[in-house]
């Protein structure tokens, strides 16, 4: 089966403080390191699964700049087969619907069977990979949590609101977007990265994916970012702070003080 | 003179038949069989992994004196360990014997060269105590093992049938020499006794003596046939045991000798990934660690042969106590049975399959905190900590890591700590010192000194309180010393110990640039993770102390006072945990006791378990985002210890000892009955201004 997964580069945001740039627009990203969203790397664990079983290649692409290059090498030492890397000046500012204008002429470029996306990335959106499906006039299925393959369609399983869980037939070619704990997701060692650094990877501009510039980018956008800021404490809410133990002490002293802790 | 009894040399069977022929036969089977088990037992040796062991022949002379032929740490164990010594030494007397006796049967005169005078005297003497010595340990093992059946030896059911039966049928065999070596001559005694002619003197109260007496009125024909069926018994079993001995456990009796010799000389480190392969050469690898069982070296294999299947390893490690599914024992049996099955006496060798899952399971081989309890116990130097390092690597390098290991490893990658901190808040514990100025490199500052926080120190709340007291040690000993701040990444004692080499080598190579960039001349650290990888790990640093060994040279120079326990503390009740790093895998044990003692009027007692015995609090570094399948925490089981020494504030000189054993007493419910503290806390809170 052959297997293209849209990976994107984030802010690792587990431990990195966040804070608001000057602008006002974004975040501060001089101090922030880098990873393969969370949700994506599920989705290329379950790729390479899938073709182990039943054999294929995984391909993992990506829309960012010239520094996206080091997660697909990441997830290649993971045991993609081949990256692909969507860069193009043009491409900035795009909103969801102009990324999965690019990622459909790259879909377009290729033949896939199944094309898998992360639930949701950064920003929170989970719009591309429904999207992507609905410009391909693909079948789409989202969170999804387990996949068997069959005879030229899959079963599909999705976690359900209230810990339910269904399972659906889907016909090939699909678009999946991947939610995490699907699998368990295989570790990537320096060794493993410092094999697939001198491997090739091609990139495509937008002259390459026949993108007309009016489709992409943020001529394009018609989601656009207005502001971005630190809601200011409401009423009612208060921000403990002081060190993790006194955090967790004045914590259990409410809880006890409002009847929640006895 | 007409013999009293005819010689096995000479003897006739059935009046016509010259025994001499079972006297060469036997020896030339035995010994023919013998070559050929060994040949095919030293075969997976020859096709296994290089092993650096040819080295520094003195140290490993040493060894063999003191661990092999001193048996020094049988008596760890005392009844087993007695009843070892007894048999042990009673084999290597009666091995003399037994040659002899061998030659006897087919040149009846023969005397070993050497005993023919005096020393002849004095050696048959001794031989006979021996064998007497050696049958009543056997007869005591065989009661305690059958009968009294120490809990060390049992067998879980996941781990196959359990040796008692083999064990009791070699006490027997042993048992079976002893008796028939004691019966042949007692049988000639007798007789010589009975025609009156001069007795060879037997030692009283020996085996041979107690046979002579009871058989003295047998007649000259029974004793002469006591006489030679003793003597083939014998001759018959003592081949027997020598082709048995390579079929399971008491093939340590051949190899423990040589798994002696080969044993590790250094502590504190982890063998290189491949021998011969430097680490800048470490990229060109085909493959890391060890996977399938010919990725094990030659010393793994030996001593997967030479586990005695005693359960001393077992029963001091940390994670088989509190039920983690790894027992350093089974590392061994379980290896060995794969060589066994898969390297057969007789037909093709077969198999190449991996071992995780196979063999070894990820959780036994990750639940171990490379304390090396099992190494110190160990009475034939067997090792563990190299094979389960190596093991991790060849996981790594196949993606397979547990996905709790997995974001502290990336974070080590990108931050340069597990917490995926920022960089620049590594040096911020100092914002809070009060009364000491830490000099910071990063800034262009020079200091002589280099105090190595490491990441917990440097990043989590509580260990910061150890970063400031040893800030505190160093300032009033008068060190001019100065931190790397945001240049300094982790040690990564445990990143190497996980298995995650070249990320090893990415942390070392930046900390060595960055140290001796700084220009210092000597490194301190309170941390004993981070003293280890420095001093044993890292390559071309200045010398490297742990604060211990500071306060002590300090208070000893003068340049540190301290001042005595304070009313509030002087009902305090203090004991010594021993941190696996600084204990058994670097052998500092006085240091932080005698700085501890140099508190006046402190009150300090011992656990049961310390020095090289320490109990592991649950172990450093990544194993602390690792969870383990397991009963109950180390650290509780340890807190424990230190209650039924009466102790009531637990000292240590580690940060995960602490995160561990603070952990431990809210766990334990002892909260407000024990503390515990760390040792450059306690002696910042003495110091006189």
């Amino acid at each position: 089966m052959e297997i293209l997964v849209c990976v994107k580069r984030v802010p690792d945001t587990s431990e990195n403080e966040i804070t608001i740039n000057k602008g006002g627009n974004d975040i501060e990203r001089d101090d922030l390191v880098y990873s393969v969203n969370e949700w994506d790397n599920y989705a290329v664990e379950e790729a390479i699964q899938i073709v182990d079983k039943v054999g294929g290649s995984v391909t993992v692409v990506t829309v960012g700049d010239s520094e996206s290059e080091e997660i697909l090498r990441r997830e290649m030492a993971m045991g993609a087969n081949n990256g692909l890397l969507l860069t193009d000046d043009a491409f900035e500012g795009s909103d969801g619907k102009g990324i999965a204008t690019i990622l459909k002429a790259a879909v377009g470029k290729g033949k896939y069977d199944l094309i898998l996306t992360g639930a949701q990335a950064d920003e929170g959106a989970a719009q591309v990979g429904g999207m992507l499906a609905a410009m391909m006039d693909y079948p789409y299925a989202s969170l999804v949590n387990r996949i068997e393959v069959g005879d030229g369609k899959l079963k599909v399983g999705r976690e359900i609101e209230g810990g339910n869980q269904e399972m659906n037939e889907i016909e090939l070619p699909c678009v999946l977007s991947i939610q995490t704990g699907i699998n368990e997701p295989r570790y990537v060692g320096i060794r493993g990265i410092r094999k697939v650094a001198s491997v090739e990877i091609p990139a495509m501009g937008a002259g390459d994916l026949g993108l007309d510039a009016g489709s992409i980018g943020a001529g394009a956008a018609k989601v656009k970012r207005v502001d971005y800021f630190v809601p200011d404490t409401g009423e009612g809410a208060e921000m403990l702070t002081g060190s993790t133990e006194e955090i967790i002490a004045k914590l259990i002293e409410y809880l006890k003080s409002k009847g929640g802790l006895k | 003179m007409e013999p009293v009894l005819i010689s096995p040399a000479m003897f006739k069977l059935f009046g016509f038949f010259p025994t001499i022929i079972f006297s060469m036969l036997l020896p030339v089977a035995g010994v023919g069989l013998f070559t050929y088990i060994m040949a095919r037992r030293i075969a997976p040796l020859v096709k296994a992994n290089p092993d650096s062991r040819f080295d520094r022949p003195k140290e490993r002379i040493v060894n063999v004196l003191k661990i092999w032929l001193g048996q020094y740490r049988h008596p760890r164990y005392m009844m087993a360990g007695v009843l070892h010594i007894t048999i042990f030494f009673g084999f290597l007397i009666l091995s003399v014997r037994s040659t002899e006796l061998v030659i006897k049967g087919i040149s009846e005169g023969f005397i070993m060269p050497g005993l023919g005078g005096i020393l002849g005297d004095i050696y048959y003497f001794f031989k006979d105590y021996a064998a007497t010595a050696v049958f009543f340990a056997v007869v005591i093992a065989v009661v305690r093992r059958g009968i009294f059946r120490p809990a060390r030896y049992d067998y879980p059911a996941s781990y196959g049938h359990d040796h008692t039966n083999e064990a009791i049928f070699v006490l027997a065999v042993i048992g079976t020499l002893m008796v028939s070596e004691s019966l042949y001559e007692a049988a000639l005694v007798a007789a010589e006794i009975q025609k009156g002619h001069a007795a060879t003197f037997l030692a009283p109260g020996t085996l041979a003596w107690f046979f002579k007496n009871i058989l003295l009125d047998n007649s000259i024909s029974s004793l002469q046939n006591m006489h030679i069926a003793a003597y083939y018994v014998h001759d018959l079993t003592f081949f027997f045991f020598l082709c048995f001995l390579p079929m399971g456990k008491h093939f340590h009796v051949i190899t423990s000798l040589f798994n002696v010799y080969f044993m590790r000389l250094e502590r504190g480190n982890v063998r290189p990934v491949r021998y011969g392969v430097s680490d800048e050469q470490l990229d060109n690898l085909e493959s890391f660690g060890v996977k399938k069982f010919s990725d094990f070296t030659w010393k793994d294999i030996l001593d997967f042969y030479t586990c005695a299947d005693c359960g001393r390893c077992s029963d001091q490690c940390p994670a088989n106590a509190v039920k983690r599914p790894l027992s350093p024992r089974f590392i061994s049996i379980k290896g060995r049975d794969y060589a066994f099955s898969h390297f057969p006496l007789m037909g093709e060798f077969v198999g190449q399959e991996p071992l995780i899952g196979d063999v070894y399971s990820d959780a036994e081989i990750w639940s171990c905190t490379t304390c090396g309890a099992c190494e110190q116990e160990c009475p034939i130097g067997i090792e563990y900590i190299n094979k389960i390092v190596d093991m991790r690597r060849g996981m790594v390098d196949d993606g397979n890591v547990p996905q709790s290991l997995q974001k502290p490893m990336s974070s080590l990658e990108k931050r340069g700590n597990p917490y995926g901190k920022m960089e620049k808040k590594r040096s911020e514990w100092t914002k809070d010192l009060e009364g000491c100025d830490v000099k910071l490199f990063e800034n262009g500052d020079a200091a002589d000194t280099l105090y190595f926080v490491d990441s917990i120190t440097s990043f989590d709340d509580r260990m910061q309180l150890v970063a400031r007291a040893t800030a505190k040690i160093l300032c009033a000993a008068g060190v001019d010393f100065g931190i790397l701040g945001k240049d300094e990444k982790d040690s990564g004692n445990e990143v190497k110990r996980f298995g995650e080499e070249m990320l090893f080598q990415d942390l070392k190579s930046h900390n060595t640039e960055v140290i001796k960039e700084s220009g210092v001349k000597k490194i301190v650290t309170s941390d004993p993770h981070a003293y280890n990888a420095l001093k044993n790990e890292y390559k071309d640093l200045p010398p490297v102390e742990h604060i211990s060994q500071v306060v002590v040279n300090a208070v000893a120079a003068g340049k540190l006072r301290l001042k005595g326990v304070t009313d509030e503390e002087a009902g305090r009740v203090y004991t010594y945990h021993d941190p696996c790093y600084l204990g058994r895998h670097n052998c500092l044990y006085e240091e932080p006791r005698s700085a501890i003692d140099a508190i006046p009027g402190i009150r300090r007692v011992e656990m049961l378990k310390s020095r090289d015995r320490s109990f592991c609090c649950g172990g450093g570094g990544l194993m602390l985002f690792y969870e383990p399948e397991e009963e109950q925490r180390m650290g509780v089981l340890r807190v424990k210890m230190a209650q039924k020494a009466g102790a009531n504030v637990i000292v240590t000189a580690c940060p995960f000892c602490l995160v561990n054993m603070e952990d431990a007493i809210k766990v334990a419910g002892l909260e407000g009955k024990m503390q515990a503290i760390d040792l450059s806390e306690l002696i910042s809170e003495h110091i006189e201004q």
